[in-house]
């Protein structure tokens, strides 16, 4: 378990990550919290010729409010999540699913950023920022650019972000009141990458379904947003029924894999019932 | 005035006894802190490191094989290839010959010409660093000429399967019987089959587990002159000397073996590694210190797997329940090639099947099976859990077939209390126990009754959530091993244990066991016993183990053994010494030694109050030996050695409540009861904390744990993401609790616990999931149940079916059988 030779830079702002990024050469992999890139470098799955560690940037870190929204540094940990007053108070849908990722000492290296750049869809966060139609601030040689959440999840471990390019935040919509979340996880221990989880953001106005937002986790490459559900919850009124019917199109236009935990039937089985859950919970059935 | 105490008073007050205190492990500060040496943290004078080149094809000719350009890499000291070794490394040594024709292929510690299994050694780097010699691996060329894989053991033993050693004649190693009827100890089987009312048959998979021990293995040689001294984090520090120095020649008193603190071992360290005696080769032909230590993924890949059985059980009976016979085939999976007790394992559990009932017959064959996969051998209960969860299994498919509550067909099957010592079926003297009082207080502690009405008033609602209660009421066989049955079962070494206490000046004792502890907290419950033996102070004493230069002669740690036989060694060493320091002591208080009483480590003259000497001072008295008897030897220290006439069987009865969501499948224990009858008990906490640990593992079999090869022969669950441990968080609390029944086989009286939990549990818990979904047209769900299975048997019937894994070797399903026996036999 030991990786192969690495160069090493430790940059202390954003600028100085740039420049390390492009110094780097051709081989250059970004260091957040390691708790991904680490393992994979360990087992000699992947071989960097530079690791350009973002650990002291501390721009980064932490969580701002600006207007409707909520500012997230990519470097901001999990833990960090967990305990931050304002995603306690406008972002519980992004606490709900950092409490369930992986264990106390993952979510104290581990960031918010460093996991939705990996973009690995069993991660629990890709599937919470799609739901929140998230937007992805990104910091390049040539200056910053802003990405939506549905075009920053390109393919399986793949994100739009481009050669020299580094997410550096993230910002989400407010949910304040009339918003009710829940993010339902599936897994077999307590520690493990959901076999399934669905993020669940619904908005009630008058005994009605005025907005639904759901994110699926691990029902196909990227993350994905269960459209059908959505779309059919809105305006409805709030009973089992209707939101078990709407769940039944939860895993409309999906294509999970099969794997040592599900074979792809069983996941589109579980994002059914869990859509359901999860809708039901957020409008407290 | 100050009162003053007199000190001799405190002789007529009961000294606390010190067995039965629940002390906190004496070991545990520096095992936790890891403020100890382990293995991997020895550094010596220029010792150089090992990497291992590990084969990615599970059956495959080597055909080119080039180390040149790894040799030229920084720090790299040598690299060497089977070829190499191929004149001086033998084979690894396989004790236990289960039948006279049994084939063992033999097992090079490095592949010369053809790797059998993915992760066989073929190439090794010595570097300067660790990191030098993994860097080297990478310059290594291999080519593999790949043969046909064989995977699965009901194909493997058809007619013109491809064959996993081509100069083997079929993938069969051996054929074991055992048949009641021709041991004269039952009846005639197929006669009792032919008679029944009634007969039930099933096929049951023992999935292939990884021990998974904490510590990594790990391997120091030092080369001194002509000797060697090697640490190694192993269970059996004494079997692998003998070992290790059959297999490379070097001469048995110039090897020294060492266990320092090992960290777990469930079976797993129980082995001659490959590792260890390349480590011996390498040191002997550099002349220097060398190191190996594994990566988590080579010890998932490499280090000895357990259980992989196919399992065919019949059961017949009366139509009121009485049981009257038991026939069992089993497929068992050797792997690639026969360690140190592969083949024994499987056999051992012959004897377990019949459990706790009164079977008038039965009859076991079992087929030791080559696969190209890493070898199995010894896992926490080896063959014990394998029986304990075939006959927990069908006890219960029978009280369905006969529409019986299982816990009432298993009341009258059992043995009494007032039935012991009870001879079984399979010819075991079982020695004491209650099955019906440790079932009456697990209820109990279960709140029996309330859970089944939640059950009834569930199962009315059509709950999603469903609720099952399960059974285990099980027995196995400990305190391995009376050696005479151990030579009866051609197994290649004796199951005495040995022990020595030595007296020093100041009066503190230090303990020498030839069992040696892996995390089992030897330290503290020898302590406990020399503590009341020779009525020492707990802290007095040390306990010194697992260096074949201190202790000369053991016999290791597996098998529920060290208390119940290495235990009594030191209490029979421990009456030696009292009795040595006996006629010292009379001599001292010029007395007749037959006057002298011992209690609370004093000796006292009968009649004559206030004259007495303390074993301590005994022993400085006897240091100085400047005054004592004629005739004897200056000195108090005693050896001695037991070997038992029987083992000790601890029972004790398990009972899982199961909650199933029937929407997803997921299973969750809500409740897990048990009531182990171990014996005598040394130390509460140290049980308990077995119990525990045994739970998890056994917990792990049924719910989580499945070692799964693709269909090349890659082991897909390679890393602890996919071979799931379940952690504290996974697990339910568990309520224990124990009765007494003191083993007749020892003078402790103890029947040993290191692997009641394992094996007791998996059935529990399997037979309380499908009591959760058996009105749903659930008949079985292959282990472990995890929730796809468990939906899917729900869902779609069968047992759950296999897991994906990219083309799974695939046990194929489980099914009914007519008659296994047939079938498997076909």
């Amino acid at each position: 378990m030991i990786p192969a030779p690495f160069a090493y830079a430790r940059p202390t702002t954003v600028e100085e990550a740039l420049q390390a990024i492009a110094d780097g050469g051709e081989d250059v992999k970004v260091l957040a919290g390691g708790q991904s890139l680490i393992p994979v470098m360990r087992l000699r799955l992947a071989a960097p010729e530079t690791l350009v560690d973002l650990t002291r940037v501390a721009e980064l870190r932490g969580v701002r409010e600006e207007g409707d929204e909520l500012v997230i540094g990519a470097m901001t940990t999990h833990a960090d999540v967990l305990t931050d007053p304002l995603l306690a108070q406008y972002g519980q849908l992004i606490v709900q699913a950092t409490e369930t990722v992986a264990d106390r000492q993952v979510r104290r290296r581990g960031t918010f950023g460093g996991a939705l750049a990996h973009a690995d869809p069993a991660g629990d966060l890709p599937a919470v920022a799609l739901a929140l139609d998230a937007e992805f601030v990104l910091a390049g040689p040539g200056g910053r650019r802003t990405v939506p959440a549905a075009e920053f999840f390109v393919d399986y471990l793949t994100t739009t972000l481009e050669e020299g390019e580094l997410l550096v935040e993230i910002r989400v919509p407010k949910l304040g009141e009339g918003w009710g979340v829940r993010y339902e996880k599936f897994n077999r221990v307590a520690q493990a990458w959901s076999i399934v989880a669905v993020a669940a953001a619904v908005r009630r106005e008058d005994g009605r379904i005025a907005e639904a937002r759901i994110g699926l986790t691990n029902m196909g490459p990227t993350p994905l947003r269960a459209s059908a559900t959505e779309a059919a919850l809105v305006g409805v009124d709030v009973s089992m029924e209707t939101v078990t019917a709407a769940a039944a199109q939860a895993a409309e236009g999906t294509s999970p894999s099969n794997d040592l935990n599900a074979q792809a039937d069983y996941r589109q089985h579980l994002a059914q019932v869990l859509t359901r859950r999860a809708v039901a919970a957020a409008v407290g059935l | 005035m100050t009162a003053v105490e007199d000190p001799t008073s405190a002789v007529d007050l009961p000294a606390a006894k010190e067995v039965g205190q629940a002390r906190r492990r004496k070991e545990d500060a520096r095992l936790i802190t890891g403020k100890t040496t382990w293995t991997d943290n020895m550094v010596l004078p220029g010792m150089l490191h090992l990497a291992v080149l590990r084969s990615p094809v599970a059956h495959g000719r080597i055909t080119h094989l080039d180390v040149s350009a790894a040799k030229e890499r920084p720090n790299v000291v040598a690299v060497y290839t089977g070829a190499d070794f191929a004149e001086e490394q033998g084979s690894l040594p396989c004790a236990w010959p289960v039948t006279p024709e049994m084939v063992n292929p033999g097992h090079p510690s490095i592949a010369v010409e053809q790797v059998n299994h993915v992760g066989e050694a073929v190439a090794i780097v010595v570097a300067r660093s660790r990191t030098a010699a993994a860097d080297a691996l990478e310059a290594i060329d291999v080519d593999y000429e790949p043969l046909p894989v064989v995977l699965d053991m009901e194909q493997a033993v058809q007619d013109g399967s491809p064959l996993v050693h081509d100069h083997t004649t079929s993938n069969t190693s051996y054929h074991f019987v055992f048949d009641a009827g021709d041991a004269g100890t039952g009846g005639d089987t197929e006669q009792a089959f032919a008679d029944a009312e009634v007969t039930v048959s099933r096929r049951f998979v023992q999935q292939r587990l990884i021990p998974a021990f904490m510590e990594p293995r790990s391997v120091v040689v030092q080369p001194s002159g002509d000797s060697y001294t090697m640490w190694s984090a192993t269970q059996i520090p004494h079997i692998l000397r003998v070992m290790a120095a059959m297999v490379t020649g070097i001469p048995e008193h110039k090897l020294r073996v060492i266990a320092p603190d090992v960290g777990g071992g469930f079976g797993g360290k129980l082995q001659v590694n490959p590792e260890e005696i390349l480590c011996l080769l390498i040191a002997r032909r550099l002349g220097k210190p060398v190191k190996w230590t594994e990566t988590r993924g080579e010890s998932l890949m490499t280090a000895h797997h357990g259980r992989d059985q196919v399992q065919f059980i019949d059961v017949a009976a009366d139509r009121d329940g009485t049981v009257r016979g038991l026939r069992v085939r089993l497929l068992a999976d050797m792997g690639a090639y026969l360690r140190l007790i592969t083949p024994g394992v499987p056999a051992l559990g012959a004897f377990m099947f019949p459990g706790i009932y009164k079977f008038p017959a039965y009859r076991f064959e079992c087929d030791g099976v080559f696969t190209n996969k890493v070898p199995t051998d010894a896992y926490r209960g080896a063959g014990r859990p394998e029986a304990t969860f075939a006959i927990e299994r069908i006890m219960d498919e029978l009280a369905v077939e006969l529409g019986m509550d299982p816990l009432e067909l298993r009341r009258k099957n059992w043995i009494n209390t007032e039935e012991f010592p009870f001879t079984t079926v399979a010819g075991l003297e079982y020695d004491s126990g209650d099955y019906h009082q440790a079932t009456e207080q697990a209820l109990e502690l279960l709140g029996y009754d309330e859970l089944r009405a939640e059950q009834k008033r569930r199962r009315e609602s059509n709950d999603p959530v469903q609720l099952g209660i399960g059974f285990s009421t099980f027995t196995e066989m400990c305190g391995l091993a009376p050696s005479r049955v151990l030579g009866s079962l051609a197994f290649g070494a004796g199951g005495w244990e040995q022990a020595s206490i030595r007296m020093l000046p100041t009066g503190k004792v230090e303990v020498v066991t030839g069992s040696t502890p892996h995390g089992q907290g030897h330290e503290t419950a020898w302590s406990q016993i020399v503590a009341d033996e020779l009525g020492v102070p707990f802290e007095d004493v040390e306990v010194l183990h697992g260096d074949t230069a201190i202790s000369s002669r053991g016999l290791d740690t597996y098998g529920s053994r060290s208390l119940v036989v290495g235990g009594t060694a030191v209490v029979k060493a421990a009456e030696k010494v009292v009795e040595k320091a006996r006629v010292i002591a009379a001599h001292l208080l010029e007395a007749n030694a037959d006057d002298l009483e011992f209690t609370g480590g004093k000796f006292t003259v009968r009649g004559t109050p206030g004259a007495g000497v303390g074993i301590q001072e005994v022993a400085l008295a006897i240091f100085a030996a400047h005054d004592y008897p004629e005739g004897i030897e200056p000195s108090i220290d005693a050896e001695a050695t037991f070997d038992p006439e029987n083992f000790s069987f601890p029972h004790g009865t398990h009972i899982c409540a199961m909650e199933i969501d029937t929407e997803t499948g997921f299973a969750k224990i809500r409740k897990y009861a048990c009531v182990d009858d171990v014996g005598t008990i040394v130390n509460p906490l140290i049980v308990e904390g077995q119990v525990h640990g045994g739970l998890a593992q056994g917990i792990a079999q049924a719910m989580y744990e499945e070692a799964i090869y693709d269909a090349e022969g890659n082991l897909t669950t390679g890393s602890f993401v996919d071979y799931l441990v379940p952690a504290a968080s996974d697990l339910p609390h568990f309520d224990t609790g124990n009765t007494v029944h003191v083993a007749t086989s020892n003078p402790l009286g103890a029947k040993g616990v290191g692997e009641a939990g394992c094996i007791a549990s998996t059935p529990a818990v399997v037979n309380a999931a499908l009591d959760a979904v058996r009105h749903l047209g659930v008949t079985d769900i292959r282990m472990p149940l995890t929730p796809e299975r468990v939906w899917r048997a729900i869902h779609a019937g069968g047992d759950g079916g296999d897991r994906a894994a990219q083309g799974s070797n695939a046990y194929g399903g489980a099914r009914t059988t007519e008659s296994g026996i047939q079938e498997a036999a076909q």
